[in-house]
Parts: C-alpha cells; structure tokens; sequence
C-alpha cells in the first residue's frame, strides 16, 4: 500500500507545471463528459451553453483586466464598477447614434473617464483609494441617470433607466470548416457539430466546447479575449510594462532608477478605465442591444475577485471569469441542468479528498470528502434550485476562493500604499 | 529634577495653561474646509447643469423654496432618519480604518427579519417594538459577523467581503421572503410580510410627517458620540485607528478590536430601516422598504467626517437635497441632479479636507515651535 | 594596486538640524584597492557615503573622482562618475525576477520591446565575471540575503560603475555568504574596481580590506591598514581610548530576581533565530545594560519580553511565569516599555499628548469614572509629567506630531516612569533628547531603581550604558555573549566583545 502512495504521490511531484495544467483540463473535461452521460443532461457541454458562456464571460475578464492594470501599478481600483456603468451609458449612447463600432469607442472614453478622476484624487490629492473608488461607484450610478433624463427620456422606448434600443449590431461569424460558416459563397460542413451531435465521451464534449468558440461568435468577443495575452505582452515584454510593474512592486526602487512613478500611475488607471468602460460597453452592446440601469450587476467587483484569485495574472483573469461565465451560462441556456453542476462538483471533490488523504494531508482530504457528501445530498434531494439563490453564485464562489485561497496569493507589493515620490532615503 | 529641567518650568508655566484650543482648531479647519468644498461642489453642479442645457438659476431657487416650505422641513428630517444610523454605522468602522460597505446588507436582512419576528409577536406596546429593535440589532450584527470572521481567521479583506454580502444578501433575502415570509393573504402587487400589530407600531411625532424614529436617531448618535469620543472602549477603538501597532504595544488587542468594531457596525445598521418598519409600512417588503440606504450612508458619513454633530449635519443636508426632487421635477430640473450633487460633495469634500488637514498639521506644529521659542527667549 | 585616488574627501562636513553628523572628515581610496570605513553606531559613516553618492550635498568639503573635483547633485550624477551604492537595505522588488531588477530603468531594445536576449547576455557577462551562478529568472523573493546583494551589486556595475561604495555589507550575512562577497569584491578590483565597504565588524575588515579610515563622532581620526593594526586596536580606535567613567554608586541591589528570562529564542527573517537561547535575570534596585550594535537582536528579545513577538523559552516578572500572558497581562504585571521605535511602537502621532499618555492605561481607576474616561484627572497627569519632565509643549492638548522628536520622547520617558513599573524595558530611552535633559531623565531612572525598580536597558550610547547599569551583558548574533563589570571593561574589550570578535566561554 505504501509504493502505492508513494508512486501517487511522486507521479504528481515529476510532472511540469504546463502538463500538470493540460492533466488537470483533460481529467475536468472528462469527469463533465461522465456527468453528461450519466444525468443525460447534453447542455453541459454544449456548443450553445459554451457560445453563451463566452459572451458572459468577456465583461467579467474586461473588469479583471481592468483590476489588473490598476493595482500592479499599486492603486487599487474599487471604482471600476462605476467605470464599467459609465461604459454601459457611453457605449449604448454611441452605439445607438453612431453604430456598435463607435459605441465602444464611447464606451472606452467613458471608462477612462472615470479612471482620470480616481487618479486625480488617489495621486494628486492622495485621498484614500477605496474611498475614492466608493464614491466613483455612486458618481457613476447618480451620473449616468442624470445623462439618462437628458438625452434618452424622450426617445422611443428609452427613458430614466433605459436606452433606446441599437439597429446596428456588429456581425456574428461562424468559423468555415469547423462550425460549418461560409467560405465565400458556398457552405462548409459543419465538423464540429457533426462530432458533437454523436455525443462520445470526451470527444463529443471537446467538440461542443470548442464549436460553441467558433460559431456565432462575435468579432467584438474575440477581440476582448486578445487583450489577454495583449496585457500580458505589454507587461512583461516591454519597457513601459516593466516599469508599471516596478511601480507597483517597489516605487522607491523604480525611482531610484528613474522610472517616473507618478505618470506611470496615471497611465496605468486610465488604462483600467478604458478596460472597465470597456467592459461595460460589451454589456450594452454585444449581451444586450440597449443600456439599462443595474446592467453590471456587480462584475466590476466579481472582476476584481477574478484578479484575486486570478494571482494578478492575465491568464488567472481568463480563467477565474471563464468559471463564473460557464455557471451564468448554464443557468441561461440550460436552467434544469444545473443539478448536473452537483454530481459535478460531487466526483470532483471526492477525487481531490481521496488523494488529498492519500497524500496525509488530512485536513484538504476531510474538507474535500464533506464538500463531495453536501454535493451528493443535493444532487439526490434537490431538482429545481430556486432563482434567487442561483442569482447568489458568483458572489458566494467570490467569498469561497478569497476565504480559501489567501495564502498562496501574490499581489503587488505595494498595491494600496500612498506613494509620495522622494520618500526615499 | 536637574537644573537643565527647571530653566523650562519658568517659561513653561507662562504656557502651560490647559486650553482646548489645539482640538478646536482642528474642527474649525474641518468645518471651515467642508463648507468651501460644499460651496465648489454646488459651483461644480451648477456648471454641470449649465453645459447640460438645464437652468441652474431655476434650480437654486426650487430649492430655497423647499426650504421655506415647514413641511418640507419635516420632510428632510424624516428622510434624514435612516441616513443617521447608516453614517453612524460606518462611522464606527471608520474610526478603526475598516470599511464597512455592507450596511446595505446587514439592513435589509435586519429590516426583514425584524419585521418577520414583529409580525409573530404580541407583546404590550413598549415591549413589542424594543423587541423588535433587539431583533434588528442582532440581525445586523450577525450579517456583519459573517465579514468579521471572514477579516480575522481568513485574512479577507472587509471591503470586498462585504460588498459581496451585499450581493448575497439581497438573493438570500428574496428567497426567504419568497418561501417563506411572504404574507400571500394580503392581494396586489406590494406584497409583504405580515403586517405587524399596533403594538409594535412607534407613533409619529408629528403625524404623517415624522415619526419618532427621529428621536431614536438623534440618541443613537449621542450615544455613539458617548461611547467613542468619552468611553474607555472608544479610547481603543479611536487608538487602533490612530495608529493599530503602537496602540497593541500598549495591549490593545486589534482582533477584538476589529471584531467588536464589525458587530457594533452592523447592529447600528440594522436599525437603518426601523422608521419605515415600525412607523411606516409596519412590514418588510421589496418594494415597501427603501434600499440604497447603505450606500447613502457612506457618503454621509464621509460628508460628516465620521463625527456626530457632522453626521446629522450631513444627514440633514441630504435629507434637505431629497426632499427637493419632486419641485425640481416640476421646475423642469432632471432631479437626478440631486444625487449626483451629493457624489459630488462627497467627493469634494473629501479632497478638500484632506488637503486643509494637511496643511493644518504643518501650521500647528510651526505654531508650537514658535511658541516655544518666544516662551524660551523670554 | 595604484597610488592614484579614485576618491578623494577633503574637510567634508554635514549637519542636520540640532546634531553635526559629519565634520572635518578626511577620506583618500586609493584605485583598485578594497578600502574600509568603521566606526560605531552614529559615527557618521552612512551620512559621509550619502554625501559621496549624490543623495545629498555637504555643507563644507570636497570630492574629487579620479582627480577630479566633482559636485554631485542627484545620484544619477555620481552613477554618471562611476560610483555605484549598494544599499544596507535592498531596493529591489520582490515579486519580479533578478533580471527584470537589474535592467529596470535601462533595459535594453527597441521602440519599447525589451531585447531580452541581449538583456540576459549583458547580465550573464557580468555575472560571469563575478563568478555568479544566479538564475536570471528567479523572483527576487525566492532569493536569500547574499544573493540579493548579489544582484544590487551586479545591478550597480550593469550601470557601469567603476567604484563600489557598499554600506555595511556584511550586517545581515552568514559566515559562507561573506566569503562568497569578500571573494566577489576581490575579482573585481583585480579587474581594476574600487570597493569602498562600511562595517563595524572588524574580524572581516581586517581579513578583506586594504586600507582602513576609522570613524568616531563624525570625524575621521586615523587611517591606517591591516598591516600595521589588530582588532583591539581597532576597536580601541572606534570606540575611544576613554570610556566614559561610571558615577561612583552605592549599590541598590536587592536580594529577589524580578526579571528572569530562561532559553528564550526568537525565530526571525528566513528561519534563522533572532534570539539565540538568551537568559539572564534582573534583580530589584539593578541596571542590566545590554550592549551590542543594533540589529543583533536586542529588538526582537524586548519584543519577546513584552509579548509583542513569538517566542520560546520563559519570561518570569516578580516569580509569576508570563510565557503565555498576553501583553495587556504582562502590563498588569508590571512590566513597562520604552519602545526603540517612538513613531512606530509608542506614539499616535494625531492625538493630544493627554491621548497619547492614557494609551494602555484607560482601565486604570484612576483615570475612568466607570465605562467612561476621566478626562480631567489624566489632562491634569498628563500636565504633572509635562512639568516634571520638561517636555517643551503649549500644552497638553497638543497633538503629538508638534512635538520635537526629544519632546516626544521625554513624554514617552514620563508617562512610562510614573507607572511605578516593576521592571522597565527601556530601549535607549534619551534617543534624541538633548544633554541637559538626558542628565534628569538619567536621575528619574535612577530613583525609580533606587525605590526597587528592575531596569533592563538597551543602549548605543556608551555613556549612557556604562553610566548608568550595574551589570552589562553584550548581545551578538541574538547571543549573550558576555557578561560584564562596567567598572573594570576597557574599550578594546567592550568593542571586541560587541564586534563578535570574542566571546566568553560560556557559564
């Protein structure tokens, strides 16, 4: 018994970290594909539920991002859900008078409007930066309304809380060959689908996953999606990144080598508006076709969770707010297949306790076995999870990972500490 | 003592009459620099308006005529209400540098679970609503505990922890009141909980206009003044906040500190609906208890500088600015322009405040320098 | 080994307000040579190498580079000469990677893009040249403390500087990691670098350098090389041929131990203990003066001591154990402190002094009226401390950051003294007060021990060390390390001790 663990446990350690991440997608990917057969519940890894899981999850990495930006160059932006409405209100505006590319040119001013101010009041006038970010939120709320009254009451089906709707939208693609999208003029097959309507295991499911990618997918989504791996070029490949790092990491240091922390910071939080108006700007336009009061519904500060237990990287954003897109669109597409999520979650963390065990680590092991027991009682007595507390979801996951995962965190050094240049020595 | 010791007593004792000036200069500096940013701040809306086409001129004296209107008064002072216990309960976090953004939560819970909890009681009057008011008190603290825990064993920062409460709070809340609370013998389309007995009800002071709750406020706040500026538990509290590491060399224990802090916090803000529960509506419902209150509450706190006499100032200036919404309807004012003044203040005052205080600190210890060299030289 | 200067001080003088740091100094590096400036806590040597790097300008005085006469007013113009500083405490950030640390400011490329290629190679060549095997890509948090100097070092000569000026490099080494530096330092002035190295600990000053300048008081007041002095000459030089002669005292010594600290060990930075199985014990009416540089662990044991900071071992006040006490416990126990760091530990610097005098002690009866504060009667203490012990204030409603830093620390002395303690920790209680005041606060420390008062005292100031303890015990690398008579100790002896160069066999 004790090779036996021995050699789990010495497996784990050899493996790279890359081909532990591949590993680990691959065993997720098929313990769905053994929760879709077994419940029957195809929409789990459907190309439509994954199509819809893309486009929820885009505001919520754009508010990751725009987190990101902020803090690694030491600011904290609690504001960027008052930057993301104002993108909603700037983006449906320019949207509806000028067509959905304009709008997002308007989304991103406005955004980066509201990182102007916060970094007026963080840098210049060194007022507390959550303090700041609060009232930004509650500027941006009040502000947005007043604009409302003077440009949208009055038009048809606009008003106080509501624009009118948009008549131009930004076209949707299907990729030719793979989700069966047109190549010139002619058809293509549909490979993807193909694959996926004969429902194998695993395959079907990758299928799904990746045609829902593919097809009806809006330039604007794929757009958004660079920007990832665009902010993690810029801030670890460039100059200008290097040193907004610095500035957030050890701005005595960067000082010293005459990096100019104080323009670093302001360019940094407007780049965080821009991403946050952005974000908002994809609400209004891409999720919906109009702006309409309560449109973030608090993603600004679930970004901010993704930047968290994204450990402040690009990539961790992209992850943390794929989770939250996925469970949004499950509850969308496929309301009722929900209770699949708990025999999901059941075999997941029963897997993670028993190694967890294996491994002594008693503690991980008991808490992922009680997490596995809950898993299975709710899978067994619960068919319909009443709307309410679905709607509680992102937030309670937000509070779980903060609560759970604290000590292996890595923010910037100096995140939230005023900065006041020739402190040094 | 030593030679070198007495040769000060001489001039100190010319000095050394006990005087309060040092505390009450650094108020009038606040005062003085709240009301030249409350003035930039209306400037600033003003201009607002203006480039938005609208009519600031008009604006300004919709809003003098409110104030010469006495119903109008009562008014602000009703909308006040709530607005003091929601500053208070912030304020008391402040105090400790914690930031206590889920008083909309912790309210709303408290607002339904003492409605729920009034509703199933009959109790003799005077008891039936003190129940109630302890039913509230402990509600909003337990919702706030939840933040508190999360602070102190798991490092979870009180900012996004409670504003995730705030989220959580409002779902929980609806599908309590959905499956459970809900009073579905009452017809239409205000639905509630059960209404509660008279006895539960608190008499308005003036009928229709303002309710007694008023009252309650105002000794909330003297008590909050009582305990933190005047008690030995508001000494550490105030000294964790001055300076958290200093004050645990002393043996100030920040954990406590911290936890007690939250609970308090939240106990105030349960009280934050109580006006509309006992003296209004006499029930929780979605669209028969006001929300944003919380939020409102930050910003009046802030506004008030997190001190007692400045809180209800704030309260009743804001109070002042809601109640004009509906003339300036009239005046062809978009009334929105009310809050965004208000975030507007908020943020100005602030700003401005920051900056006085500053430069207060600097001119203060020039003036003792100064001081002690003229005492010295004579 | 050249006769040319690299660097040249002529009559370099600097004040601050209220103290002369430096005055008359006198400095001659001589090229490729490792020269060594010592001298005790508060000699002047950090102030005098600011000065030769930019950082701030001298009053008086001249710097020549190689020959040169050059004024320097920022760093960038001393980094522009040549002359690269090496901090006691790092500049670096820890979360990004030793390459990303070194080439932050002048990184490499084009249009923006860091060339990392050229990057590594630039940084490989110098670390080859050092003999370094570090791995560009580690985060500098992953790094320990020899190797962070490592990479301030090569971040200084990627900047291409030709002199060194490394500030006590050694403070925070293991012995290994100083062999790894010494031999660092000894390729590159065989490739023709200066190194000019600030230290106190003379073994290694001695075992590296090639010409030494002592520093005491601000001055320079010998130069001289290992050749022709030894470590008790050294250290007869840093600290005085004259110790300050202890007051003649009849001795108040009681029978009963008050303070008794048994195998205490404090675990600090990296695992290493801060605190090496220190014991020693206090009696009634005795001064137990604990000497040593800073930053050998004297902080972390009064910490320990007051419950501030984990710990093993045991703590007894008056017999009663307090190992698990909390501090408000060990209070009431009657245990004090004077912290080291007033702004830090001891003071809220926005309150009124009446504030600042009531922190720790609101529960007193004295000074409640029930749940509530009696402001009255701690304005009027704190009115009664002001006037006993000269704090220079308008009065007593003034907040604390008005106050001079001797001000705040005569309130700091006063408000602790007139709680009767049983034993005081008190961490150089007169720092910044001037003499005159220092004499009366001297003479309260005195009374208190005179009335039974146990005082465990930590000072840099000799003369207030050796004026006023009964006994000293020398703390080096978190050891007590001796225990001494102050009537007999000699200065070679005090300053052997302190440097670590000598220990005594253990009792």
């Amino acid at each position: 018994m004790s090779t036996t663990t021995t050699s789990i446990t010495s497996a784990n350690i050899s493996m790279s970290p890359r081909m532990r991440l591949v590993m680990m997608g691959i065993s997720l990917v098929a313990i769905m594909s053994i929760t879709r057969l077994w419940t029957g519940f195809d929409n789990l890894t459907s190309s439509g539920t994954i199509g819809a899981a893309l486009r929820l999850t885009v505001p919520i990495m754009l508010a990751g991002l725009a987190g990101l930006w902020a803090e690694r160059v030491g600011i904290l932006n609690i504001g960027i859900e008052g930057m993301m409405i104002l993108g909603t209100w700037f983006g449906a505006f320019g949207a509806w008078k000028y067509g959905p590319w304009i709008g997002f040119l308007f989304a991103i001013f406005g955004g980066s409007l509201g990182g102007l101010i916060h970094a007026i009041a963080t840098i210049k006038f060194n007022i507390d930066q959550v303090i700041s970010g609060v009232v930004m939120n509650l500027l941006a709320f009040f502000g947005v309304r007043y604009l409302s009254e003077l440009v949208f009451v009055g038009q048809p089906q606009g008003g106080i809380s509501q624009s009118p709707p948009q008549s131009f939208a930004i076209p949707k693609i299907d990729v030719p060959f793979l989700a069966g999208g047109p190549l010139g003029s002619s058809t293509t097959p549909d490979s993807l689908g193909w694959l996926e309507e004969r429902g194998w295991f695993i395959i079907g499911d990758l299928a799904g996953m990746t045609r829902g990618l593919m097809s009806g997918l809006s330039l604007a989504s794929l757009i958004a999606v660079l920007l990832v791996p665009l902010s993690a070029w810029v801030l670890w490949r460039t100059s200008f990144g290097l040193r907004l790092r610095s500035s957030g990491e050890a701005p005595e240091a960067a000082e010293s080598l005459g990096v100019n922390v104080i323009r670093v910071r302001y360019i940094g939080l407007l780049i965080s508006g821009g991403l946050a108006g952005l974000g908002g700007g994809f609400l209004s336009i891409i999720s919906s076709s109009y702006y309409r009061q309560g449109q973030t519904a608090g993603r600004g500060f679930i970004g901010l969770a993704t930047m968290i237990f994204g450990n402040w990287r690009p990539s961790g954003i992209l992850g943390g707010a794929a989770v939250f897109g996925y469970s949004e669109g499950i509850k969308l597409v496929a309301g009722g297949s929900i209770t699949g999520l708990f025999l999901f979650i059941l075999i997941v963390s029963a897997i993670i306790g028993l190694i967890s065990l294996l491994q002594r680590n008693i503690k991980r092991g008991s808490t992922g076995i009680g997490i596995g027991v809950i898993a299975l009682i709710a899978y067994l007595t619960v068919t319909e999870v009443p709307e309410s507390l679905t709607q509680s979801l992102p937030y309670v996951i937000t509070l779980v990972v903060l609560a759970t995962a604290s000590q292996r965190l890595r923010p910037p050094a100096k995140a939230g500490v005023p900065y006041r240049p020739g402190g040094a020595h | 003592m030593s030679d070198a010791a007495a040769a000060p007593t001489g001039p100190l004792g010319k000095i050394l009459t006990p005087s309060r000036a040092s505390g009450l200069r650094t108020s009038g500096t606040t005062l003085a620099s709240s009301l030249i940013a409350v003035f930039i701040a209306l400037a600033i809306s003003a201009l607002l308006l203006f480039i938005t086409g609208k009519d600031p001129v008009a604006a300004l004296t919709t809003m003098i005529d409110t104030a010469k209107n006495s119903d109008k008064l009562l008014e602000m002072m009703r909308r006040a209400t709530p607005l003091i216990f929601s500053a208070t309960a912030v304020a008391i976090g402040f105090k400790m540098n914690i930031f206590n953004i889920g008083v909309e939560g912790q309210y709303l819970f408290a607002a339904l679970m003492a409605a729920e909890a009034g509703s199933h009681l009959s109790l003799p009057g005077p008891l039936h609503v003190a129940a109630i008011l302890a039913v509230a008190l402990i509600s909003g603290a337990a919702w706030a505990g939840i933040s508190a825990y999360l602070k102190v064993r798991k490092n979870v920062h009180e900012v996004i922890s409670t504003i995730m409460l705030n989220y959580i709070a409002l779902s929980f809340i609806q599908w309590i009141f959905n499956s459970f609370f809900r009073d579905d013998s009452v017809e239409g389309l205000n639905v509630k909980t059960t209404i509660i007995a008279e006895s539960g009800w608190l008499p308005d002071i003036v009928e229709g206009r303002l309710n007694s709750m008023f009252i309650i406020a105002l000794i909330v706040v003297a008590i909050f003044w009582v305990v933190v500026y005047r008690s030995r538990f508001g000494f550490k509290l105030r000294a964790s906040g001055y300076n958290a590491t200093a004050a645990s060399t002393a043996g100030i224990s920040a954990t406590k500190m911290t936890v007690i802090a939250l609970l308090l916090s939240g106990a105030v803000a349960g009280l934050v609906a109580m006006q509309s529960v006992l003296g209004e509506t006499h029930a929780y419902g979605p669209s028969a208890t006001p929300i944003q209150l919380g939020f409102a509450g930050i910003t009046v706190a802030l506004l008030g500088r997190n001190h007692p006499v400045g809180i209800v100032v704030a309260a009743l200036l804001f109070g002042f600015l809601d109640s004009t919404s509906a003339q300036l309807q009239l005046a062809e004012v978009p009334n929105s322009i009310v809050k965004v003044m208000q975030a507007v203040i908020v943020l100005t005052v602030v700003i401005v405040n920051e900056a006085a205080v500053r430069r207060a600190n600097i001119r203060t210890a020039e003036r003792a320098r100064a001081e002690l060299a003229a005492g010295g030289a004579a | 080994m050249s006769s040319t200067l690299a660097v040249e001080l002529r009559g370099i003088g600097k004040r601050f307000p209220g103290v002369i740091a430096n005055y008359d100094v006198d400095l001659n590096v001589r090229s490729g040579t490792i020269h060594a400036v010592v001298g005790e806590n508060g000699a002047g040597k950090s102030t005098l190498m600011k000065t030769l790097y930019g950082m701030q300008e001298p009053d008086s005085g001249t710097i020549s580079v190689q020959g040169s006469e050059r004024r320097f007013k920022s760093p960038s113009d001393a980094i522009s000469a040549g002359i690269g500083m090496v901090h006691q405490h790092f500049m670096l950030a820890d979360n990004l990677t030793v390459l990303e640390n070194i080439i932050l400011g002048s990184e490499p490329g084009r249009r923006g893009v860091i060339d990392m290629k050229q990057a590594r190679a630039r940084v490989e060549e110098i670390m080859l040249l050092i003999s370094s095997d570090l791995d560009p890509d580690m985060p500098v948090s992953e790094l320990g403390v020899g190797e962070r100097q490592r990479v301030e070092i090569i971040k200084v000569l990627y900047r291409g500087a030709r002199i060194l000026i490394l500030d006590e490099p050694t403070a925070v080494l293991v012995p290994e990691e100083v062999d790894e530096l010494f031999a660092t330092l000894n390729t590159l002035v065989s490739e023709g670098a200066t190194v000019i190295f600030i230290s106190h600990k003379l073994d290694e000053v001695l075992q590296v350098s090639d010409d030494i300048t002592v520093m005491r008081q601000g001055t320079t007041v010998a130069e001289t090389t290992p050749q022709q002095i030894d470590r008790s000459g050294l250290a007869e030089l840093m600290v005085g041929s004259e110790l300050p002669s202890p007051s003649g005292r009849t001795s108040t010594i009681g029978e009963n131990i008050r303070l008794a600290v048994s195998n205490l060990t404090v675990v600090g930075v990296e695992g290493r203990p801060a605190v090496d199985n220190a014991s020693l014990t206090v009696r009634s009416g005795e001064i137990v003066g604990i000497a040593g540089i800073e930053g050998n662990g004297q902080y972390e044991l009064c910490a320990a001591l007051l419950g501030l900071l984990p710990s093993k071992g045991t703590v007894a006040v008056d017999g009663k154990d307090l190992t698990k006490a909390s501090t408000r416990q060990r209070h009431d126990a009657g245990l004090a402190y004077i912290p080291f760091d007033r702004h830090r530990e001891g003071l809220m610097l926005n309150a009124p002094l009446w504030e600042n005098t009531l922190l720790g002690r609101e529960d007193e009866d004295q000074f409640s009226k029930g749940p509530l504060v009696d402001a009255a009667s701690i304005r009027s203490y704190t009115a009664g401390i002001i006037e006993r012990f000269g704090v220079l204030t308008p009065d007593e409603s003034t907040p604390a950051f008005a106050l001079s830093g001797g001000n705040q620390q005569k309130l700091i002395v006063g408000r602790t003294l007139t709680t009767n303690p049983g034993v005081l920790v008190a961490a150089h209680p007169t720092r910044g007060i001037d003499v005159g005041a220092q004499a009366a606060v001297w003479d309260e420390i005195r009374r208190a021990r005179d009335n039974g008062m146990a005082v465990l005292l930590v000072s840099a100031d000799l003369e207030e060390l050796l004026g006023l303890s009964d006994t000293i015990a020398v703390m080096f690398d978190g050891q007590i390390t001796a225990t001494l008579n102050p009537d007999d100790v000699t200065a070679s002896e005090l300053g052997s001790y302190m440097t670590g160069a000598q220990k005594e066999a253990t009792s």
